[in-house]
């Protein structure tokens, strides 16, 4: 795909984050404590999206034989302005140059302990777009209503607030590690209870001040 | 042919043995220390496998007449843990127990898209050493192994050569050595392979598009230990090359 959504150049590094919704926690109740977790995540949890995942609006979300429907992550994507490297709080919004919209598609798992990466990383599984807001154009990324929408039906309502880490606490917290560089996107993760989306489905997102993100649902026979 | 990257007067060079150290691509006949060795290829997508060297596991299996075996444990790096030979890699004070972890990493050539284990050599380019270091301490049990274990920045070595796939005759039959401030504290052979590279090749191409540039580390054998500020490790592979890194602490890197 293209990765320049001028005048920003993405690099095709993204990261995704797990659990940044209080929520999804509460949803596990003490099966957080038990075996095979024994306690509540404290670091982000987070995961790789690689280049082969990598796709635009409009694109077909491939649906691979013998599963029912995919998973819609909906997440507000931190493009990365410069380099990242503990980064305080206080200053982290000066390292975003923009913000967009990620699709972080999984086929539905059950276990967040050793999830096989073929749930994440299939070809296709990580749409990004329609375009990179300009930071500056979006004074409160810990604000945003999310919305997806499947065959025009709203499935699910959130919000970028309220989370277990905000946009600020996130990188703070992520670049202690690891280094991000210009381009790269972190995605601050999606809501508790991510809807399913099944074959030739239209899945919609729409984040508040950043457009709407659309792909189509397709079953893997269909497109080979 | 064997080739490396380094940073040599102002420019990145491709790099060549030479008896009298290294020919850079321009001509140019320098010592080894007056080079910067950088990862001596442009990575793609990182990929490693965990628990890939599982002797016991095997000889389980047969016990328990197991005919199929589990999935392989696969998991994502980015390229901010990369460095190469001869770097610095930092051991955070909180930590009690780090280790390294020397593997064969074997890149990719062609693309490959659903590929049969019979066809997946043709898309190997070639190999490189690498060692993956991991923190213990920082092991969580939610997307394992989780990044803050195994996605540190420094905490990936690779190099010091690319060593092109027609020059290794047999890659599963390679020994590999760790020795930490020359003493040897690990050692194993590819042959031990619970996933060898052509079935890694078949199962990882049949969901995601392996391209030129994309890595698998094939994982570590037992006789991994904790290592400590000071400390130099090389990695050996046989054919392949000999790695070296040295452990630093948070002050080198203003902590």
């Amino acid at each position: 795909m293209n990765f320049d959504f001028s005048p920003f150049h993405l690099s095709g590094v993204v990261y995704g984050t797990l659990m940044n919704d209080p929520e999804a926690l509460a949803d596990l109740g003490e099966q957080v404590n038990e075996a095979p977790y024994k306690a509540p995540p404290k670091a982000p949890v987070m995961y790789i999206k690689p280049r082969n995942t990598l796709a635009a609006t409009g694109s077909a979300l491939c649906l691979p034989a013998g599963h029912q429907s995919l998973e819609i992550g909906a997440c507000l994507g931190l493009v990365i302005g410069r380099t990242a490297c503990r980064v305080p709080v206080g200053q982290a919004l000066d390292y975003i140059a923009g913000y967009t919209i990620v699709n972080d598609v999984s086929l539905p798992h059950d276990s967040y302990y050793r999830p096989s990466i073929r749930f994440k990383a299939r070809d296709g599984f990580c749409p990004i777009g329609p375009r990179v807001i300009p930071a500056s154009e979006l004074n409160k990324p810990d604000e945003l209503d999310v919305s997806v929408y499947i065959d025009d039906n709203l499935v699910q309502q959130s919000s970028t607030a309220g989370r277990v880490r905000s946009v600020a606490q996130l990188l703070a917290d992520v670049t202690d590690f690891m280094t991000l560089q210009a381009g790269d996107i972190l995605m601050l993760g999606a809501a508790a209870r991510a809807p399913k989306a099944p074959a030739g489905s239209k899945v919609k997102i729409e984040i508040a001040g950043l457009g709407c993100l659309e792909n189509t649902v397709v079953n893997e026979e269909e497109l080979s | 042919m064997k080739t490396a990257r380094v940073a040599f007067a102002g420019a990145i060079h491709t790099a060549f043995e030479d008896p009298k150290g290294l020919r850079l691509a321009d001509g140019r006949v320098v010592p080894e220390t007056d080079v910067v060795w950088l990862p001596p290829f442009e990575t793609g997508t990182i990929i490693a496998l965990g628990l890939n060297y599982a002797k016991h596991l095997k000889e389980l299996s047969k016990e328990l007449t197991i005919t199929e075996k589990d999935e392989p444990l696969v998991f994502l790096k980015g390229p901010g843990a990369i460095i190469g030979h001869q770097g610095q890699t930092r051991r955070p004070k909180d930590v009690t127990f780090m280790h390294y972890e020397c593997e064969l990493a074997v890149v990719i050539g062609k693309t490959a898209k659903g590929v049969k284990a019979a066809d997946a050599m043709a898309h190997v380019a070639g190999y490189t050493v690498c060692n993956d270091y991991a923190f213990r301490d920082y092991l969580e049990n939610w997307y394992r192994p989780n990044l803050r274990v195994k996605n540190r920045d420094t905490a990936t070595i690779l190099g010091p050569w690319f060593v092109d796939a027609a020059d290794v005759a047999d890659p599963h039959n390679l020994s590999l050595s760790t020795y930490v401030n020359g003493e040897r504290t690990q050692h194993g052979n590819t042959a031990d392979f619970v996933n060898n590279i052509p079935e890694l090749i078949e199962y990882l191409s049949e969901f995601m598009t392996l391209q030129a540039g994309d890595v698998i580390l094939t994982g570590t054998p037992d006789g991994v230990v904790d290592v400590n500020v000071g400390d130099e490790v090389v990695c050996e592979i046989e054919s392949i090359g000999r790695l070296s890194n040295t452990i630093v602490d948070d002050q080198v890197f203003g902590r």
